[in-house]
């Protein structure tokens, strides 16, 4: 059961990677890599469970940090990158 | 007894988690505009990866490994939502916004 979860779980992440590359927006992609990270944590926890190592659950717990805090700061960037180039708005 | 309920249970949690793990990657593909994509996205990182990580737990029993997914499970459930509002705003504020005025019936 957990090999077809894993199997489940490497289609979604080519999917996510899919729309990262087709994306037309800056926000598409942020969105994919947001969601590959996300099955990633889940991909780590279940291949440690699958070959018995209970120690991967430490790695998903600071991979699932680390992609939250890379999403924040990839939007922390482009949010100001835009005032730079307009200016305009109050 | 128990094992074998807690064994069927989590089959059934983990079944209906990759349901929703593909239909939400479907919905990120297919649909037409980057809101409804971050809808189909929210589903799967929410509730999909609630009921995988749940047929973890009820895989492993009581124990360390039970208390790291539940510490795993609710860091997920609080830092989605806020990095799709995040986005769902820097994307408002990069002019992608709906326009207000204009509502869907007229």
């Amino acid at each position: 059961m957990l090999t077809v979860v894993v199997i489940a779980l490497l289609v979604v992440m080519v999917m996510a990677l899919s729309r990262a590359l087709l994306g037309p927006t800056i926000y598409d992609r942020i969105l994919a890599v947001n969601v590959f990270g996300t099955k990633t944590v889940l991909l780590i926890a279940v291949v440690g469970f699958l070959f018995g190592r209970p120690d991967f659950l430490d790695i998903a717990l600071v991979y699932a940090l680390i992609n939250f805090i890379s999403v924040i700061g990839v939007l922390r960037y482009f949010e100001y990158s835009n005032d730079r180039h307009q200016g305009d708005n109050p | 007894m128990i094992a074998l309920l807690l064994e069927g249970v989590s089959v059934l949690c983990l079944g209906t988690g990759i349901f929703l793990l593909v239909s939400g990657g479907v919905g990120l593909l297919r649909f037409p505009e980057v809101f409804s994509r971050m809808h189909a996205a929210g589903v799967t990182e929410t509730l999909a990866a609630s009921l995988i990580l749940l047929g973890l737990m009820l895989l492993a029993g009581w124990g360390i490994v039970m208390f790291k997914l539940l510490l795993i499970l609710l860091f997920i459930l609080i830092t989605s939502p806020t990095a799709s509002h995040a986005l769902a705003k820097s994307a408002v504020h990069g002019g992608l916004g709906v326009d207000p005025d204009r509502n869907e019936t007229s």
